[in-house]
């Protein structure tokens, strides 16, 4: 039972049961809300200050300890900002494209289970609804690019097709790796079931899906959509203002919702010695943003075909043999100790990774397509 | 089912963060593939060719500072000899010396912001630009020293250079140069190798040796095509032929040789840089020249090796006090008609990065 369903009933002994059922649910809403938009805004800063130092200079500190309030500086510079809509741009879906973008960023949130009953509703199939949810995005920024009726912004909208449904293959493939093991589809049994996390049992498996969903959130080195250097800021090149905070929040926000979702699926989620649940979710999520971080600070960007090739030639096959490995250990080796099972998935992986790098290298020169 | 496509036509630039200044391009694109490309030039046409005219021999140095800014004390030599050449004057030896210093240091910061900024074409995202940076930075706290300026620095004069550099300027010096080649192997590890880097830059956007020796390339862009060609070494200007140094060649002539041939070059003048330190005689540093120097009736053409490539210097002197013609080769104005050549066919991406490998200065392209 969540903590909701439980203050639920809490209020019905007492209140009329239609109250009862909205005021939890409102509360609900409204914390995980709070909790989204302040997280992403110290994620911003957090971010900022950790790119700063891996490029040998210090990132914001004048405004606040620290510059901690510098992201509130951005947000109201932004919030001021004129709006600007295309004059010859499709302005219902230029003005309806950020929303799409930002909404299921929201809802994913409602199935992350934050410690072992603070979450806002068990789902029986919560996996299979965040990336349900969350490949809407895609649309948002495909309609995005199509409205601005701006050549970057179209280079921008057609990568995003490619890339998100390329990169959702593997994604889902590596998911079910993990749902075979835990045997449910609900996040808080996911965790439950994860005694051992499975970054250690699927090592590969955790490998795809943590470069699918940077990919997915179209984050550096995969980071086409934006590419600063080519086309300039890609899809949300015709934004300003408000629709452009929306885009700005909905990024941080998708990478701070696909953390979450990998420190529930491969890093055992709340679960964790000493401290209480929340705090090791929030340690695990800080530590998978900073990863990403990293990426973002030190590689270069892939090109559009490497970037389809390594989708379909590398990731893909490789989740395919990963579901396979992890179907045969569920059929016919649950019962030894996992150990053993971690051993040999290390072993797999490893093999399966070299293999790869020397059969598909990703190859500068000129390929057809 | 067959989709009915058209090619369409994308403006990259004046302003865009990968045109290094005000370059604009009109690329014509199959989906992502380069089709056809027409560069547009003059942005930042400042007509120095026609105000060089109208003014002294010596008024013309700073007017240099403003073609290649990231290596402008190498302009100014060029213009000097071509000058020197034209009035036969003698330069004292520190003079000289002085001048190889900031030539060959002026060489490794270009080359720091050319494959600085070549990563960042690349996508990563400023930090190998600011890496390379942190030496830079040191570098022009040395020109400031010298000069008090840090970007344009009208230091050298005709005869020799403006004035001797203070004393604590080459205990500095001799600590950058120690340090600097750690920090070259610094950067080799962390870029060489990166298997992206690779990946993107390796046989991509060949410049075929023939073709790199009929545009009359140059610099790093022709070195990288195979081409064993470098003025210091194939017409010695100044003092270059006491130094030691070797010149790296790329083989095929990819982006990835650019970057390599780049990165080389930097560890040669840091060679040439120490043998300089540990020769630099006392002296005087400037030649006895008059004020308003009345060059012989004659033309001349001076070029020296600037960080990228030819610089040449075109002068007609009818014995007055201003040249009556003077005119300006830039490299990276040749070296950028192979651009064409080299990207029909690739994808936008490699157009960006292949036009980063150039390393082009608009400074000096519009003139």
């Amino acid at each position: 039972m969540t903590l909701l369903e439980q203050f639920q009933l809490w209020l019905g002994s007492s209140w009329p049961d239609w109250a009862a059922y909205i005021v939890p649910g409102i509360v609900g809403i409204v914390v995980v809300l709070a909790f989204v938009v302040i997280t992403v805004i110290i994620f911003i800063w957090y971010e900022r200050r950790l790119l700063g130092r891996f490029q040998v200079r210090l990132g914001p500190n004048r405004l606040g300890p620290e510059g901690i309030f510098q992201p509130i500086a951005t947000a109201l510079k932004i919030l001021l900002k004129e709006d600007i809509v295309p004059a010859k741009g499709d302005k219902v879906i230029h003005w309806l494209a950020p929303v799409i973008v930002f909404v299921p960023v929201l809802m994913v949130f409602a199935v992350v289970p934050f410690g072992e009953r603070a979450i806002l509703t068990d789902l029986n199939v919560g996996i299979v609804y965040v990336v349900a949810i969350s490949s809407v995005s895609a649309v948002g920024i495909y309609m995005a690019g199509w409205a601005s009726n701006n050549k970057y912004a179209l280079i921008a909208a057609l990568r995003t097709v490619a890339q998100m449904v390329s990169y959702e293959l593997p994604v889902v493939l590596a998911i079910l790796g993990v749902v075979l093991m835990a045997g449910s589809l609900s996040m808080t049994q996911i965790v439950a079931s994860q005694n051992l996390p499975f970054i250690i049992l699927q090592p590969l498996g955790f490998a795809i899906f943590f470069l699918g969903t940077v990919a997915e959130m179209n984050r550096s080195p995969f980071d086409l959509l934006e590419a600063d250097s080519e086309i300039v800021a890609g899809y949300h090149i015709e934004y300003s203002g408000m629709k452009f905070a929306m885009f700005y929040l909905g990024e941080y926000g998708h990478a701070l919702a696909y953390a979450c979702i990998i420190s529930t699926l491969f890093l055992g989620g709340w679960q964790g010695p000493f401290l209480p649940p929340i705090i090791w979710f929030l340690i695990k999520v800080v530590a998978v943003f900073s990863v990403i971080v990293w990426m973002r600070a030190t590689l270069p960007r892939l090109r559009v075909d490497q970037l389809m090739a390594f989708a379909w030639k590398g990731l893909l096959p490789m989740a395919v043999i990963n579901l396979f490995i992890v179907a045969a250990e569920v059929l016919w080796l649950s019962e030894i100790t996992p150990w053993l099972l971690v051993a040999v998935n290390f072993v797999f992986a490893g093999v399966l990774v070299l293999l790869w790098s020397k059969l598909f290298a990703l190859g500068g020169g000129r390929v057809e397509v | 089912m067959a989709i009915k496509t058209e090619p369409f036509i994308l403006n990259i630039g004046p302003q865009h963060p990968s045109t290094h200044g005000v370059f604009r391009m009109r690329v014509t694109l199959d989906g992502e593939v380069v089709v056809d490309l027409e560069p547009v030039i003059g942005y930042l046409h400042r007509g120095i060719e026609k105000l060089g005219e109208a003014r002294t021999y010596t008024q013309i140095i700073p007017l240099t500072d403003r073609l290649d800014y990231v290596a402008s004390m190498t302009n100014n030599l060029a213009y000097v000899l071509a000058v020197e050449k034209l009035a036969g004057i003698e330069i004292p030896e520190r003079g000289e010396y002085l001048r190889i210093i900031m030539a060959e240091t002026m060489r490794i910061s270009s080359h720091l912001m050319a494959v600085g900024f070549f990563l960042n074409d690349l996508g990563a995202m400023m930090t190998p630009v600011l890496y390379m940076w942190r030496e830079r930075e040191k570098l022009l706290d040395l020109y400031e020293m010298v000069c008090g300026q840090r970007l344009t620095y009208n230091y050298m004069r005709i005869g020799g250079v403006s004035h001797d550099v203070p004393e604590e300027f080459l205990p500095a010096l001799k600590k950058w140069v120690a340090e600097m080649p750690r920090f070259i192997d610094e950067y080799d590890q962390l870029l060489s190798q990166n298997e992206i880097l690779l990946a993107r830059t390796k046989g991509v956007c060949i410049l075929p040796r023939e073709t790199a020796i009929n545009i009359a390339a140059s610099g790093p862009v022709l070195r990288a095509s195979g081409v064993k060609w470098d003025l210091r070494k194939a017409d010695p200007y100044s003092i270059y032929d006491r130094f030691d140094f070797e010149i790296p060649v790329g083989s095929v002539g990819d982006n990835y040789d650019r970057y390599w041939v780049r990165m080389q070059e930097m560890r040669q003048s840091v060679r040439i840089l120490e043998q300089a330190i540990a020769q630099l005689p006392e002296g005087e540093v400037c030649a006895k020249v008059p004020q308003l120097l009345r060059p012989p009736v004659g033309e001349v053409y001076g070029h020296i090796e600037a960080p990228k490539g030819e610089l040449g210097f075109y002068l007609v002197s009818d014995n007055s006090i201003a040249p009556y013609r003077f005119h300006i080769r830039p490299p990276t104005l040749i070296n950028l008609t192979a651009l064409k050549d080299m990207v029909i066919g690739w994808k936008v991406a490699d157009l960006i990065i292949t036009f980063g490998s150039i390393d082009v200065c608009l400074g000096e392209i519009d003139r």
